[in-house]
Order: structure tokens, then C-alpha cells, then sequence
């Protein structure tokens, strides 16, 4: 169900500001969603709207070029605060695929992982590059196969991606099939050998 | 090799070791709420999973649930489905449920702790940062994300990377009136919102040894605030004691190898720790935030800062939008700013020791004219206990409103919120840009102080407030 990414390319939105947490990404209200499509509406909701309802019309997602932008340049820490994946439901929803930023809430970027959007961590000069390169509405490449985010016209930039999870992405792996099939046998003799040194931790099933 | 505690709970759980620097880590409990379960249920339902060990899960109802009412309809037909989504996931998969209108449903990171659920020495995970809460006894506890739930769901463990270590060091004796929760906010304040971020944190010296329970939690409840997934303080005497009869926690023969097993459960003296910070709580001032981020935090003798003078560059430029957005002025005395609402309560400070500090300063005097204050307990059992003591009395007397338990104006998911403009002392743990409502501003404080300011009118240094009289017992019940 996670579609692989391999290479992604198009405008790049700019939002060149730190500590954009998950809050500002999709706000609290709109978690009594359960669903996990179809929530790109909702994303950055009220940096987009008014209360009224209205456009913000100078919000970059709000722009003719950047809408249907699938390459977002952020500032650091973002996706901040909560654990909530809506905040990536509602980028993937907007079609967003890749967010590139100098620091990821920590969470934030374990779910971008699990959900087929790649973050990448850059030097804080090189993302306030192509975060101008972005506002100039230049061409973006982003390539995961070569590591390397291109601005057309640009030497390639080499980004660094942990092995593993550059796999995953590139195969659209599910985390828990993976998990399960490789490491079944593992988690049954863990679990025998933790139940001997912690046995009141499986009481509750041995009074069943 | 000398351990830290967090090198011994990841490795009592390491079930393999992974390519690329991972770990396979071994979960023993998993919190489930209704707002961020719905899709790991579903995804389980979509693959034709099943859940691994459903005894380890404990599912209950707390983010979007209503207050003012319980037991009946939910008015909200968002939040009414997304409860009777997680009732309907719980029968289905067979994981014990509090029902909502039941003596057992709280907050998660309430409930777990009383009910004697969060044990020294295991993994707990659940769908909410504020996971960390649980580190307070000694267990391995981070929030994951909803797919995440769902891996632990149907396997018992999670991919994890091992985290940095960081040891804060509490020194000194904090005035009565100087809680857990203002010292996490000097804590936060010094280190910065990121100051924690890839690191584990454990709490250690003499001024945490002295720390109830109900505080530690305060104090690893915050930890995220400061960028940490883990917040640990080391188990003992005081964790023993608190933990001792409670429903689900061992019993009998049972008890006694757990807590052979527990006492090991400390950083061993020599250990080394990636860094240390240490901070004397003899002379803190209670302290209250006055930005939109939880490092932007004073003590409530100081004034607002001038952003020129935060030294970094995001620092300053985060303290100007985050200035305008509280409509606040440098250099105004923070015990001159006005609020308009007051709540108590949230994972942070809803516990019973919470609601009695409150209480405490709430006692013979009346909410300010022009404020609306509520109380909402951190669990059904704690209102239940605070009923029993008295304090809803108290409140009420004082102009209190008087809450059903959940997470209620923390976050905002229900009727409980600020409007646009309004200005908030609160016991909660996040000031972000519109977590109480849109447009809404936060002040973090402790329990005593949203009570000092709940009775002003404004932000207070409850030190002062409590030192003249209050004016007697209220003889009117509103
Ligand atoms: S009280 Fe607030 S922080 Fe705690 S679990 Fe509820 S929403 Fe999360």
C-alpha cells in the first residue's frame, strides 16, 4: 500500500521557518478524522485559510506555481510536537513526497518513512539554497537511487539516507511484513528467554 | 562496561541487531486512545493481522471525549464515532477496554500509572509524545506514530535507533511552592526546546529522590518539551511504595522477585552519560512560559524578554512572531498580564497531588470576576478520590467549573478551547500556536500557580499570594 520512491520531481515549496510542529502542519481539531486518506485539505489548514474560510493568498502552498508542489524546503525542526501521522497523511495527501529541512522532529520523520515520503536532512546553508532556489520556482529532482537532490541547472547535491530505510522506500515495503518475516524466530526465543527474566510481565496471559 | 538505565532497559529488549545501526526492541505494553489508533486497527484489519499478545494493550478513551457531561450520547458526531470506532477495535481484537462512562478511564498517562499497568523495567509505547510520562517508574516509554502502533500491534516490537544519553542532574531544595513542573520549565528554558532531541534523559539527585511520584511523572511528562522521546528517573523506595496494591501490578511471591529485579534497575555509578547538566532548585522561582514554545519560559519574578537580547538568531527571530502572536511587549512584568482562562489539569498535572496544590490555593477565595477556570481530573478514579477529599467542593466554592476526566483543554479535540485572543494560564504541556483553540494563547504553569491566577485575574507569583491570608471560607455555593 506504500508506493515506492524512487526519483520525484517538480516545484519545491518554500517555508523557510523553524519549529513548524505538528499542530501548524494539522491542527488538533481535525484528528477526530479517522480516516488516513484524503486528508491534504487539512494540511497547514490555518496557515491556508482565514476563518472565514477564505485563502491566505500569500501562503506558498496558496500560490499558482506551488500547489501542486511535491517537494517541500522547510527550516529546522520541523514537524516538531506530537507523535500525530496525520501530519504526513495531510502532506502525502497534498501530494507532497519529500520534505528537505536542516532538522526533523524525531517522530515526525520515523512517520515520514513508514508512509513513503522521504525526508532529508541537509546542512542549514544548502537548505537555505535551494529554499531560495525553491522561491525562484526553479525545477526540482529529487533521486533516491543516486542520493542527490538536483535544481535544474545545479550540480547535484548528495544527500545521506540510512541504508536500510532507503531500501524500504525504494520498495515500498511495509515495515511490519518486513519485520515479521525476518524476524519471526528471533521475537519467539526473545520472548522465552524474557519471560524467565520478567515473568510478571506475562501474567496476565498465564491466568487466562 | 558500566550501564546507564537506559542502556540496561534497551538492552533487556534488543531482540536483534539490525543492519544500518538498528534495533529490534521488544514492547511490552501498548496505550491505546481513541484518536491515534483508528488507522493501526485498520491496517491490521486491511494485511488480516492479528494482535501478537492482545493482554498487553490497554485501550481507552481520553483525547476527544467531552467533560462537561459523561455517560449518555457524545454531542459530537465526529468524536461519538471515533469512540464507538475504539470500543467496536477493542471487542474485535480482544484488548481490555475502559469503558468511558467506567471508574477506570482517564488520561492514558494517568490510568497507566495508577492502575498499576506502567512497570519498572518494561517497554510501553502509545500513540502520544507524552509517552515519556511513564519513565517516571523506571520504564523504557516513548510516544510512535499510529503506523508504528500497528507493527506493535501484530509483532511486539519496533525498529528503533539507539538514542544519546542525558543525565540532568536536580540539586538543592526547591521551596514548597516550586514544583516538578516549574522546574521542568527552568530545565527546558536552559536547555532549549531541541536541547534534549536524539537524547534519552534521566533525572537523577538528591532533588529527585525527594520527588513523589505524581511529580517525577510531571517532570518525564515534560521531557518531550525539551526534544527527548525518553525521560527516566531510577526506581525506588518511593516507586515501590506507590506501585505496592495496585490492580495490575504483581502480587504476592511474584512481587517480591519484581522488585529484586527492579532494584537493579539504576545507572551504575561509574557509568558515562554523552552529556550532563546540572541545576541547583534552592532559589528557583515559580515559573511561567510567555512564548509560543515551551523554552520560552521565565521565572515569574522576571519580565518579558527583549528578543534582541536571546543571543541566537532563530531564538530571537522564533521570540518576535511568537511575541506577536501572545500580544506581549518586552519588558512587561510578567505578574502584569491579564488572563481570562484557567485549566487545570492534562497528563502533565491532573493527578490527585495536582488537584490538592490547586485546591490548596483555591481554598477561601474566588475565582477573579471576568475568568472562566475549569478543573478537569486526569482520571475518573482521581476525580472520584478528589471528590472524597473534598476538592470539588473547594473548587466550586471558588467559582471552579468541575470536570468529567480526559484530555479536555490540553489539546483542545473538544468544546473545551480558547477563543481567538483569549489568554490561558495552564497546567498543560505544550504553548504551540493554537494547541488550545485557534488563536488562543498559553501560559504553562504549575497547579498552584494557574490557581494564583485563576483567583488575580493574572499571571502571579503564588509564592506571595499565598503568603497573606485568604479571605475565609465562602460560606455561598455558587
Ligand atoms: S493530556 Fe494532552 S498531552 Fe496528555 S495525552 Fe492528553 S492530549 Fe496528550
Amino acid at each position: 500500500m506504500i508506493q515506492p520512491f524512487v526519483r520525484v520531481a517538480g516545484a519545491a515549496a518554500a517555508l523557510p521557518e523553524e519549529n513548524v510542529d505538528t499542530d501548524i502542519i494539522y491542527p488538533a481539531r481535525f484528528l477526530l478524522i479517522t480516516a488516513r486518506l484524503g486528508l491534504g485539505p487539512y494540511a497547514f489548514h490555518d496557515r491556508r485559510f482565514h476563518a472565514d474560510g477564505s485563502e491566505v493568498a500569500d501562503f506558498v502552498f496558496n500560490q499558482p506555481a506551488w500547489r501542486e508542489a511535491p517537494i517541500l524546503v522547510a527550516g529546522a525542526n520541523f514537524g516538531s510536537g506530537s507523535s500525530r501521522e496525520q501530519a504526513v497523511w495531510a502532506l502525502l495527501g497534498r501530494g507532497i513526497r519529500c520534505v528537505i529541512a536542516p532538522s526533523f522532529g524525531e517522530i515526525f520523520q520515523a512517520n515520514c518513512h513508514r508512509n513513503g515520503v522521504l525526508p532529508i536532512t541537509l546542512p542549514p546553508e544548502q537548505v537555505a539554497a535551494l529554499s531560495a532556489d525553491a522561491v525562484e520556482a526553479r525545477a526540482f529532482e529529487v533521486d533516491l537511487e543516486a542520493q542527490a537532490v538536483t535544481v535544474a541547472g545545479k550540480a547535484p547535491l548528495p544527500f545521506t539516507i540510512d541504508p536500510e530505510r532507503r531500501r524500504a522506500l525504494l520498495n515500498g515495503w511495509d515495515e511490519t511484513a518486513t519485520l515479521l518475516n525476518a524476524h519471526g524466530a528471533d521475537i519467539e526465543t526473545f520472548e522465552g528467554r524474557h519471560r524467565r527474566l520478567q515473568p510478571w510481565l506475562f501474567d496476565a496471559e498465564t491466568d487466562a | 562496561m558500566p550501564q546507564t538505565l537506559y542502556e540496561k532497559l534497551w538492552t533487556s529488549h534488543a531482540v536483534a541487531e539490525l543492519p544500518g545501526g538498528e534495533t529490534l526492541l521488544y514492547i511490552d505494553r501498548h496505550l491505546v486512545h481513541e484518536v491515534s489508533s483508528p488507522q493501526a486497527f485498520a491496517s491490521l484489519r486491511d494485511a488480516g493481522r492479528r494482535l501478537r499478545r492482545p493482554d498487553t494493550h490497554l485501550a481507552v478513551a481520553d483525547h476527544a471525549v467531552p467533560t462537561r457531561v459523561r455517560g449518555g450520547e457524545i454531542e459530537d458526531p465526529l468524536a461519538r464515532a471515533q469512540v464507538a470506532e475504539l470500543e467496536d477495535n477493542a471487542r474485535r481484537f480482544d484488548v481490555p477496554y475502559r469503558p468511558l462512562d467506567g471508574d477506570l478511564q482517564g488520561i492514558v498517562h494517568v490510568i497507566g500509572p495508577e492502575q498499576g499497568y506502567t512497570l519498572p523495567g518494561m517497554t510501553l509505547v502509545c500513540g502520544d509524545s507524552h509517552t515519556t510520562t511513564h519513565g517516571a517508574f523506571g520504564a523504557l516509554a516513548f510516544g510512535i506514530g499510529a503506523s508504528e502502533c500497528g507493527t506493535v500491534m501484530a509483532a511486539q516490537c519496533l525498529k528503533q535507533r539507539r538514542a544519546r544519553t542525558l543525565r540532568v542532574d536536580l540539586v538543592g531544595q526547591a521551596h514548597p511552592l516550586v514544583t516538578a513542573k516549574d522546574i521542568a520549565l527552568a530545565v527546558i528554558a536552559r536547555i532549549g526546546a531541541l536541547g534534549a532531541s536524539g537524547h534519552a534523559v534521566e533525572y537523577a539527585g538528591p532533588a529527585v529522590e525527594a520527588m513523589s511520584m505524581a511529580a517525577r511523572m510531571t517532570l518525564c511528562n515534560m521531557t518531550i518539551e525539551a526534544g527527548g522521546r525518553v525521560g527516566l528517573v531510577a526506581p525506588d523506595e518511593v516507586t515501590f511504595a506507590y506501585l505496592k496494591g495496585r490492580p495490575l501490578a504483581p502480587k504476592g511471591p511474584r512481587w517480591d522477585q519484581a522488585v529484586a529485579y527492579w532494584r537493579g534497575l539504576r545507572s551504575d555509578p561509574d557509568a558515562v552519560f554523552d552529556r550532563v547538566v546540572t541545576m541547583d532548585v534552592s532559589h528557583l522561582a515559580p515559573h511561567v512560559s510567555w512564548g509560543t514554545s515551551p523554552d520560552e519560559a521565565a521565572p515569574i519574578t522576571a519580565s518579558i524578554p527583549e528578543p534582541a537580547t536571546l543571543g541566537e538568531d532563530s531564538a530571537r527571530r522564533h521570540a518576535e512572531k511568537a511575541l506577536a502572536y501572545m500580544d506581549l511587549r518586552p519588558g512587561t512584568p510578567l505578574t502584569d498580564i491579564p488572563i481570562q482562562r484557567v485549566f487545570i489539569g492534562s497528563c502533565t498535572n491532573g493527578r490527585i497531588e495536582d488537584l490538592r496544590a490547586a485546591a490548596a490555593v483555591a481554598r477561601g477565595r474566588r475565582v477573579a470576576s471576568g475568568v472562566r477556570a475549569i478543573v478537569v481530573p486526569g482520571s475518573t478514579a482521581t476525580k472520584h478520590q478528589a471528590e472524597a477529599e473534598g476538592l470539588d467542593a473547594v473548587f466550586r466554592a471558588a467559582g471552579f467549573e468541575w470536570r468529567h476526566a480526559g484530555c479536555s483543554m490540553c489539546v483542545a479535540m473538544n468544546d473545551d478551547r480558547l477563543a481567538a485572543g483569549e489568554r490561558c494560564a495552564s497546567t498543560s504541556n505544550r504553548n504551540f500556536e493554537g494547541r488550545q483553540g485557534p488563536g488562543g494563547r498559553t501560559h504553562l504553569m504549575s497547579p498552584a500557580m494557574a490557581a494564583a491566577a485563576a483567583v488575580t485575574g493574572k499571571l502571579t507569583d503564588v509564592r506571595a499570594l499565598t503568603a497573606m491570608p485568604a479571605t475565609g471560607p465562602v460560606e455561598e455555593m455558587r
